[in-house]
This record gives C-alpha cells, sequence and structure tokens, in this order.
C-alpha cells in the first residue's frame, strides 16, 4: 500500500458513483483536497451534496471509483470503517445529539470509550471544547434544554473530541434559526483558522465565500465546476453555475 | 379556540381503536355497584338459618387470598422470564445476520399469534413432571409449567417491542454514533437501548396487566389460584345465592391490583410525551 505523505491530497476522490436502486445520485465525481483546505460543496437539492459527505466516511457505499483518505481507500471491503472514522468528523443537519446524555457526556463518549482514553483527561479536554464553542455553563444542561444553534455547536465539539484530521459539515445550519446561524458559522470559521481540514456542504454563499478556499458548485450528481472563491462568485464559468448563483444571490 | 378554514386541513391523529384495553375509574365503579346489588339481593333472599353473604365472603377471604398470591407470582415470574427471553429475541430480530433475523422474526410472530390457552394446554402436556439435572431432581409442578405457558406470548410481545422501540429511534442517532467510530454494539448499548429503555416502560406495564388479567387461564390446566379456588368454594358452600357475588368479589380483587398499573402507565406515557 501506498503510504501517505501530507503533501498529498487528505481526501482523494476519483470517479466516485453512487446509486441508490434506480437512482443514481453520483455519477463521476473527482476531487482531492489537501491538508489544511477548506472547501465548500454547493448546488441544488438532490444534486449529491450530502451523499458525496457521508461516502467519504463509509456511511453509505459507492458502487465505483475511489476514494481515499490519508491514503486509505475507502471503497474497499476489507476496510476497517471505525479506524476511518477516527480520522474523519462529521456534522449533520439535525445535529443528532443523544438526547439521554448531558452536553458534556455527549463530548466524552467517543474518547472514552471508542479511544479508550482516560475519562478524567478525556474531561478536561471536553471541557475546553465547550469553552471553545463557546458553551461555558452549558456542559450539564441535555440537548432538549438547549437551542438549535447551541445543540450543534456541541455537536462540532463532539466530533471534535475524536481529534479528527478532516471535518465533514453537511447543511449544519439548515434546520437552525436565522438568529442562531452565526454562532454556528464562527465556530467553523474559527475551526478553519486553526487549520483544520473542513469539507462544508452549505446553502450560505456569504459564508462560502468568506472561508472557502476552494469553492466546488454540484449539479445532477457531477462536479459542474470548482474555484477559489473570488474567482468563482464573480465569474462563473458553467451556465448551470451561473444559473445557480443567479437565483439564489 | 376554533378557526374555521376552507382550505383542506389536517385533523389531528387520534388513537381510537388502536388503544389498548385499560381499566378505568369506570370499571370500578360499575365493579362495586354490582357487587353491591347482588350482595343486597343475595341477602334479602337468604333463606333463614343460613350464613349471610358477606359473612361467608369474608370467611374464604383468606383462601381466595392465597390463590390470589400465587397469581401474582406467576404473573412476575412470567412476566420476568418472557422479559429476559424476549429482550434477546427482540435484538436477534434486528440482526444483520438473515438467518438469524429471519428464525427470531418466526419465532415471535408464531407465539405472539398463538392462543394463550393453546400455549397453555401445550406446555402442561408436553413439559416433564420434574427434570434431573446431574443427581438433583427438579420437579415441575402445574403452576411453574403454566407460568412457562404464559411466558412464551409475553417473551413474543417483548420481542416486538423491543424491534419496535428501535426502529422508533431516528436513523440519524444511529449515523452520529457510526460517524463517531462507534461499534453497532456500542451504537446499540450506549446510545439505541437506553432510549428506548423509556420508550418501552408503558407499553411493558400494559403488558404486564394483560398478563395478570390472564393468569386465571391456568385455572384450567388445574392450578389452585384464585379462579380455581373459587369455583371449589362454591361447590364446597353448594349455594346458588354466592354465585354472582364471589365472582364480581373476584373480579374486584384484579381490578384494584390492575387499576394502579393502569394509571402509572398513563402518568408515564404522558410524561415522556412531552419531551
Amino acid at each position: 500500500m501506498m503510504v501517505w505523505t501530507p503533501d498529498q491530497p487528505l481526501v482523494r476522490l476519483a470517479e466516485v458513483h453512487k446509486s441508490f436502486g434506480a437512482i443514481t445520485v453520483l455519477k463521476g465525481v473527482s476531487m482531492a483536497v489537501m491538508k489544511g483546505e477548506v472547501i465548500c460543496i454547493i448546488g441544488p437539492s438532490g444534486s449529491g451534496k450530502s451523499t458525496l459527505l457521508r461516502c467519504i466516511n463509509a456511511l453509505v457505499p459507492i458502487q465505483r471509483g475511489s476514494i481515499l483518505v490519508e491514503g486509505q481507500e475507502v471503497n474497499d471491503p476489507k476496510l476497517d470503517k471505525l479506524a476511518l472514522r477516527r480520522k474523519v468528523g462529521m456534522v449533520f443537519q439535525q445535529y443528532n445529539l443523544f438526547p439521554h446524555k448531558t452536553a458534556l457526556e455527549n463530548v466524552m463518549m467517543a474518547p472514552i470509550h471508542v479511544l479508550k482514553r482516560d475519562r478524567g483527561q478525556v474531561e478536561a479536554e471536553a471541557l475546553a471544547l465547550i469553552r471553545k464553542v463557546r458553551l461555558q455553563g452549558k456542559e450539564h444542561a441535555y440537548p432538549g434544554e438547549l437551542s438549535g444553534g447551541q445543540q450543534q455547536r456541541i455537536a462540532i465539539a463532539r466530533s471534535l473530541a475524536m481529534n479528527p484530521d478532516v471535518m465533514l459539515f453537511d447543511e449544519v445550519t439548515a434546520a437552525l434559526d436565522p438568529e442562531t446561524v452565526k454562532d454556528v458559522l464562527v465556530t467553523i470559521r474559527e475551526l478553519a483558522e486553526d487549520g483544520m481540514t473542513c469539507m462544508i456542504v452549505t446553502h450560505e454563499m456569504g459564508f462560502a465565500r468568506e472561508v472557502a478556499d476552494q469553492v466546488y458548485f454540484t449539479d445532477g450528481g457531477v462536479l459542474v465546476e470548482h474555484g477559489p472563491p473570488k474567482q468563482f462568485f464573480a465569474s462563473p464559468r458553467d451556465p448551470r453555475t451561473r444559473q445557480f448563483l443567479d437565483q439564489i444571490l | 379556540m376554533i378557526q374555521r378554514t376552507d382550505l383542506p386541513v389536517l385533523k389531528p391523529f387520534r388513537l381510537g381503536a388502536a388503544e389498548p384495553f385499560r381499566f378505568s375509574a369506570w370499571h370500578g365503579v360499575a365493579l362495586v355497584a354490582a357487587l353491591l346489588v347482588a350482595v343486597g339481593i343475595g341477602e334479602a333472599q337468604a333463606a333463614p338459618g343460613t350464613p349471610g353473604i358477606i359473612a361467608t365472603i369474608l370467611k374464604w377471604t383468606p383462601l381466595l387470598a392465597q390463590g390470589f398470591a400465587l397469581n401474582i407470582a406467576m404473573s412476575f415470574l412470567a412476566m420476568a422470564i418472557g422479559t429476559a427471553v424476549g429482550v434477546p429475541l427482540g435484538l436477534a430480530q434486528i440482526s444483520l445476520l438473515p438467518p438469524v433475523r429471519a428464525s427470531s422474526w418466526f419465532a415471535t410472530q408464531f407465539f405472539r399469534n398463538s392462543p394463550w390457552l393453546v400455549l397453555l394446554f401445550y406446555c402442561m402436556l408436553l413439559l416433564p413432571f420434574e427434570v434431573r439435572v446431574g443427581d438433583t431432581i427438579i420437579p415441575l409442578p402445574g403452576w411453574l409449567k403454566s407460568t412457562i405457558g404464559l411466558s412464551l406470548p409475553v417473551m413474543a410481545n417483548v420481542s416486538e417491542l423491543v424491534r419496535g422501540a428501535v426502529r422508533s429511534i431516528p436513523y440519524g442517532q444511529w449515523e452520529a454514533a457510526e460517524s463517531l467510530a462507534m461499534s453497532r454494539r456500542q451504537t446499540l448499548g450506549m446510545i439505541i437501548l437506553p432510549q428506548c429503555v423509556k420508550r418501552m416502560t408503558p407499553p411493558w406495564m400494559n403488558l404486564y396487566a394483560i398478563l395478570t388479567v390472564a393468569t386465571p387461564l391456568t385455572s384450567v390446566v388445574g392450578v389452585s389460584e384464585a379462579m380455581t379456588l373459587t369455583g371449589d368454594i362454591l361447590s364446597s358452600e353448594a349455594r346458588t345465592d354466592l354465585l354472582v357475588p364471589m365472582y364480581l368479589y373476584l373480579l374486584l380483587w384484579f381490578f384494584l391490583y390492575c387499576y394502579p398499573i393502569a394509571r402509572a402507565t398513563i402518568a408515564l406515557e404522558k410524561r415522556f410525551q412531552v419531551r
């Protein structure tokens, strides 16, 4: 097996095909994300953005193509999914916090039970992470007692507690009240500024313009075009991109 | 406030026929009233020289209590066995291995859809009267055999409860746990099942109440529980005027035991609904 070095893409997709039964969702997607890079994926609903992210941590299997995460092939029946997922953090649109556990327990659970780390050390780190997402004082609140934005920030802290190499964000602000969106975006931006590799599916164009190194546009299961945000938003090349941007901006 | 509109609206969904039967306070009132009327009529018609209805009922109450204690013991034990076997069976129903899933599904459906009395007869007739483990002989009295018979449908119902509860947990919970590199076992044990317990408790209590009122079925196979003893009392007294009050009295015992369970179940359901 090829040994991965940091000068190679951290995540590399090549000709990824994915279908659910008769419905083809991804029709040959290729992209490469370097360590420390922040990419935003935008596109109309049903264009396969969320599926793309779910393929990367093997939540859904792909039919054809290759996904390499730090040189490890994800499209491999012998893949150690759990080892892969330790390197890949994911945050969901619906937060998916564990409702029977407090915020702190949510953050501590995976490091203790998956990584088998020392509880005291994990707790200190979890408290620091909760401070980092600016929710100190909410450590012992249950998810039901938190607002959507607060839950989403705890979900980010929960993923970070696993110390992942890349974070996947799947429309993390789509279900939030407008006034809490900003807090979540600030948290993600700080993360990006700290050098975390991020793959962000979003509908927040302003945020994408501000935070992304590369913006990708998907439509109908293919990557139509990508580029640095300035160039992408100012002069999109493909008519489909132009049409999409005209509709929403 | 009722708002009128010409637009098509979705009316709130109501559980009507699907609501399981539960004892309500009105059942108790009706039961006590019927008992009082029956006793009153009996006392008025009593032939001179015979002891009164109330005195006779009170005389037999200690024996009836003994029988009722056996009903409760059988219900406890059948519930314990049924739950202990039903939970793993329910988990087998969501196994990733198709043969395990299929066989546990079949067992669940088989015992869930069999008449309880038929299962009772099968256990009574097929189980030996004693089992030998090494040198020790464990006797299997009739009440124990029928308890095992009652535990079979309980097991199947618990199995369905577990399967349904696991299915009712949003899929996002699985995805979140998986994305945190938790194994399937960890996900089930730490994320899914703890949330299921809360959802399963009210229907599980309901099942217990149903089981308790089903324990008199064992009288048909000759277990000396409250129903059998009531029959014995009536035949030893040989008085037709006792028949109605005595069975109403027995019914009252079951009501007094099951009504608080029904109340507690409703209270729990309401509490869990709020969250």
